[in-house]
C-alpha cells in the first residue's frame, strides 16, 4: 500500500477495490455491540485540522479508536498561527517530533498535504485540502454506491453544483472515472473549471435535461459566501435552476440514489424533505465513512500481519 | 590597476563585433582594444575560450533595503549582481519605507556607490506608498542625487486609468520613463499560479492571462494617448506580446522586458506545490514560453530583466496560499539564457548580449553601461564562459534568501570575471569581499 494518501491518482483500481473490500469486514466490526479490534494498538495518529471541521475529524478519530490506535487532536486555527508566527513547516516538525505513526491533514490551502509529506517521517492522508482533493470522501462514496449497484462500469452519475471550488467533486470525478462510471458535470458555468472538458467527464449547464438518465445523483454543497462572489444572482435562483425539489426527483429511473458530503443546505441544492427519501442514502454515506477509513488506516499502517477479528 | 584580458572573443552588439581580440583597461576605462596588445605593466588574464562583453544591466530587481535587510540588502543584491555579469541594476520601489521620496532614493543609490560592486539606480514609485492615489514626488526623484529614471508601482498595477494618465503626463515633463506591473487586480484577485488545466487540477485560483492584456492594452492606450517613454515589466503572455507588435507598428513609445524564468518555465512545474517556482506573473503555458521567445527574437521584446525577488526560507516554507510570489534570479540568469535560448537556437550570444545589456542600457540612459567596446569607453565589462557546466546551489549565493526555482538544476555558461567601473569585483567566480575599504 502506499505511503501517502495525497491524491485518488496515487490509487489503482485495484487498490481502490481492496480498500473497499477490506471495509466490508470493519463496516460489519460497526455492527457488534463491542466495535473495537486491536488492529493498531499502539500506534499514534494525528488529527491535523487547520480549518474547522466537525464530521471529518469525527469519522478519522472513530475510525482510529475503532482500530485502537492512540488518537490526538492538534487543530490549528489558521490565523492564529500566523499570528504567532510558526511556520507550516515548524508546525510539521513539531507533529514529527511526538512521533506520530500517521497525519490526517485537513487544510484550506491546496497542496498543504503534499507540502507536509515532504518534511514528516510519518503517513500523511489528505483529510480535505482546499479546493484540491478529498480521496477519503470519494472512497466512502464509492464504497456507499457499491452497495447499492453491482457494478461501477456503464453507471451513469451527475455531479451537481460548485465544482470549481469542491475538493469533493475533483476526488470523486476522478474516482468514479476510474472505476468505470461516467460523470456528467452539472453547474452554471461559473461553478465549472474552465478546462473540465480535459476530465473525462461531460458537461452540462442545465439540471433538467441530464436527470432521466442518470442513476446516481451527488449533490455538492452550496457555499453561501458564493453568492456574495456574485458566481449567481442567489441562492434562490440556484435553487429553482440546480436544486434537487420533488418535481426533479420524479425525474429520475426509479432505481436512482441521491448523495450528498454533507452538510446538507435544506432548501439550497436539495429539496427540504427530498433528503429523506429511501433512495438518498446520505446517511448511509456517513456510517461507511467510517469502516472505509478504518481500511484505509489498516492497510496503510497495519501491514497484513494481523487482519481484523 | 590596470589589465589586459588576452585571447577573448570580443562580442559587442553597438559595433557588431565579433572576433578574437585583447582589451587593456586602464583606470575605470578601456585603454585599447585589438590583437596582440603588449602587457605594458598591466596584469594579464589569459581568458582564452571565454566571451567578453559589456557588463549586463538587469532593469528589474528587488534589492528589499530599506525594510527586509533579512532577505537581501543592497550590498548582498549588488554581490550576486557581480557575480552574475550585471554592472548596473535598476532597484524596485516597493521597500519599507516605499521608494517614493529623493531621501529614500539617495539612501539606496549611496548604499550601492558604498559597496562598489555594481552601479544601483533606485525605481521610484509612480504613486505615495504605491497606494494608487496621490504622485509621488517625481521631479525631485528625477533631479535628486540618485536621478531616478523610472517610475512605477511595480508589484501591483495602478488600477485608476485617470491618475496612470496624469502620472504619465507628468512624468513626460521630466523625460523619465513610466512603467507598469500589467495587472488588472479585480481579475487577479486571490490568484495563486496561471489559470488553466494545471490550476484546475490543482484546485488553486487562477490568474487569467487576460488580467495582464487587460491592463497592457489600456496602457498602450494611454501611453499612445499621452506620448509617455512606457515600459512593460515582465509581460508573460502571447497576447502582450503581440499588444506590443502591434503598438510599435503604431509608433507608440513603448519597450518591454521579460524575465529569464518566463521564458523557460511553463506552469506544470507547479504540480508538486513547490512555493520557488510560485511568482507573479505566474508561470504560463508552454505556447506563451514559445510566443515570448519570438517576439524576443524579432525586436518586440528589448530586454531580458530578472524580476530578482527574493523571499526568506520561512516565508516560503508555509502553505502555497500563504507564500508569497517571486524567485531569485542574479547568479542564473547567464546561464539560464545560454542552456534556455542561446543553445537551443532562439537567440545568438550576441543577440543574448544585446537584450541582457545594451538594450536595457539604453532604454534607462545608463551610458556608461551596455558598451560600445573601444578606446576610452568606460570599462563595464563581462568576462564568461558560454560552456562552463555546473549545477545551481541556491545555498552558495550572496543572497541570504534561497528561492531559486533552478536549485539543483545543470547550466551552462557561467561568469568568470566582472569588471565594474575598471574594478575587477568578481575573479575566476567570486566576488570581492572588501571593495569599498
Amino acid at each position: 500500500m502506499i505511503k501517502h494518501l495525497l491524491s485518488i491518482d496515487q490509487l489503482s483500481v485495484e487498490d481502490i477495490e481492496l480498500i473497499l473490500h477490506t471495509a466490508d469486514s470493519f463496516r460489519e466490526v460497526g455492527t457488534r455491540k463491542i466495535k473495537k479490534v486491536p488492529t493498531l494498538r499502539g500506534r499514534t495518529i494525528c488529527n491535523l485540522f487547520f480549518e474547522p471541521s466537525t464530521r471529518t475529524r469525527l469519522s478519522f478519530e472513530l475510525a482510529a479508536k475503532r482500530l485502537s490506535a492512540d488518537v490526538i487532536n492538534f487543530t490549528v486555527d489558521s490565523k492564529s498561527s500566523a499570528v504567532k508566527g510558526e511556520s507550516f513547516k515548524d508546525t510539521a516538525l513539531t507533529i514529527q517530533a511526538m512521533g506520530v505513526d500517521a497525519i490526517v491533514i485537513r487544510h484550506s490551502s491546496s497542496g498543504a498535504p503534499l507540502r507536509l509529506s515532504n518534511w514528516v517521517e510519518s503517513s500523511v492522508i489528505n483529510g480535505g485540502d482546499g479546493a484540491h482533493e478529498h480521496p477519503t470522501q470519494a472512497l466512502l462514496d464509492l464504497y456507499s454506491i457499491r452497495e447499492r449497484f453491482p457494478s461501477f462500469e456503464g453507471l451513469r452519475i451527475a455531479v451537481v453544483g460548485d465544482i470549481i471550488h469542491s475538493r469533493v467533486a475533483r476526488s470523486n470525478i476522478k474516482a468514479m472515472i476510474k472505476m468505470g462510471s461516467q460523470v456528467v458535470a452539472v453547474a452554471p458555468p461559473t461553478l465549472l473549471p474552465s478546462t473540465i472538458e480535459g476530465w473525462g467527464c461531460e458537461v452540462a449547464f442545465q439540471l433538467d435535461e441530464v436527470l432521466p438518465k442518470v442513476d446516481v445523483v451527488y449533490l455538492l454543497r452550496v457555499q453561501k459566501e458564493r453568492q456574495n462572489e456574485q458566481l449567481f444572482p442567489s441562492t434562490r435562483e440556484y435553487a429553482a435552476f440546480w436544486g434537487l425539489d420533488r418535481r426533479r426527483v420524479e425525474m429520475l429511473k426509479s432505481d436512482a440514489l441521491i448523495m450528498h458530503p454533507g452538510p446538507i443546505n435544506r432548501g439550497v441544492e436539495i429539496g427540504s424533505d427530498m433528503a429523506d427519501l429511501e433512495r438518498s442514502i446520505i446517511t448511509d454515506q456517513v456510517t461507511n465513512g467510517i469502516a472505509v477509513r478504518m481500511s484505509l488506516l489498516y492497510l496503510m499502517l497495519g501491514g497484513s500481519e494481523r487482519g481484523p477479528s | 590597476m590596470s589589465f589586459l584580458f588576452k585571447g577573448a572573443r570580443v562580442l559587442d552588439p553597438t559595433s557588431g563585433t565579433d572576433a578574437v581580440l585583447d582589451v587593456l583597461v586602464n583606470g575605470d576605462r578601456i585603454e585599447q582594444v585589438g590583437a596582440n596588445i603588449a602587457s605594458k605593466g598591466a596584469e594579464v588574464i589569459d581568458v582564452a575560450g571565454a566571451v567578453l562583453s559589456p557588463g549586463f544591466v538587469d532593469m528589474h530587481v528587488h534589492l528589499r533595503e530599506p525594510g527586509r535587510e533579512d532577505e537581501e540588502t543592497v550590498a548582498t543584491g549588488t554581490a550576486g549582481a557581480a557575480l552574475g555579469g550585471f554592472t548596473a541594476v535598476c532597484a524596485m520601489p516597493n521597500t519599507d519605507p516605499v521608494c517614493d521620496s529623493a531621501a529614500v532614493a539617495e539612501m539606496v543609490a549611496a548604499q550601492g556607490r558604498l559597496f562598489g560592486l555594481a552601479h544601483v539606480v533606485p525605481a521610484g514609485s509612480l504613486t505615495k506608498g504605491l497606494e494608487g492615489k496621490f504622485l509621488s514626488p517625481i521631479g525631485e526623484m528625477v533631479h535628486s542625487s540618485a536621478a531616478v529614471r523610472v517610475f512605477t508601482d511595480d508589484g501591483k498595477g495602478v488600477q485608476d486609468a485617470r491618475l496612470l494618465r496624469r502620472a504619465m503626463e507628468y512624468i513626460k515633463g521630466f523625460d523619465a520613463i513610466c512603467a507598469e506591473h500589467c495587472e488588472d487586480a479585480s481579475l487577479a484577485e486571490g490568484g495563486q499560479m496561471n489559470e488553466g488545466e494545471i490550476s484546475d487540477l490543482l484546485g488553486l485560483k487562477g490568474i487569467p492571462s487576460e488580467a495582464e492584456e487587460v491592463a497592457l492594452a489600456r496602457d498602450l492606450a494611454l501611453a499612445k494617448l499621452t506620448g509617455v517613454r512606457f515600459h512593460a515589466l515582465h509581460i508573460s503572455t502571447a497576447g502582450c506580446a503581440e499588444l506590443i507588435r502591434r503598438a510599435k507598428a503604431e509608433g507608440v513609445r513603448v519597450t518591454a522586458e521579460v524575465t529569464p524564468h518566463h521564458l523557460t518555465l511553463v506552469d506544470s512545474e507547479l504540480m508538486t506545490y513547490d512555493t520557488n517556482f510560485k511568482v507573479n506573473p505566474p508561470l504560463r503555458s508552454a505556447a506563451d514560453v514559445e510566443a515570448l521567445r519570438v517576439a524576443l527574437a524579432d525586436g518586440t521584446i528589448d530586454a531580458i530583466a530578472t524580476d530578482h525577488a527574493p523571499h526568506s526560507p520561512e516565508e516560503k516554507e508555509s502553505e502555497f496560499e500563504s507564500a508569497p510570489p517571486g524567485m531569485l534570479g542574479l547568479e542564473t540568469a547567464l546561464g539560464v539564457c545560454i542552456t534556455g535560448l542561446v543553445e537551443p537556437g532562439v537567440l545568438t550570444l550576441l543577440d543574448l548580449i544585446r537584450v541582457m545589456s545594451t538594450s536595457p542600457a539604453r532604454i534607462l540612459g545608463l551610458d556608461r553601461h551596455g558598451g560600445p567596446i573601444v578606446a576610452g569607453a568606460p570599462a563595464n565589462l563581462v568576462v564568461f564562459d558560454p560552456a562552463k557546466r555546473w549545477t545551481v546551489d541556491a545555498f552558495a549565493m550572496a543572497s541570504p534568501s534561497h528561492n531559486s526555482p533552478w536549485e539543483g538544476k545543470p547550466l551552462r555558461g557561467k561568469v568568470l570575471h566582472t569588471l565594474f567601473e575598471g574594478r575587477l569585483v568578481v575573479r575566476d567566480g567570486s566576488v570581492l569581499s572588501s571593495v569599498h575599504s
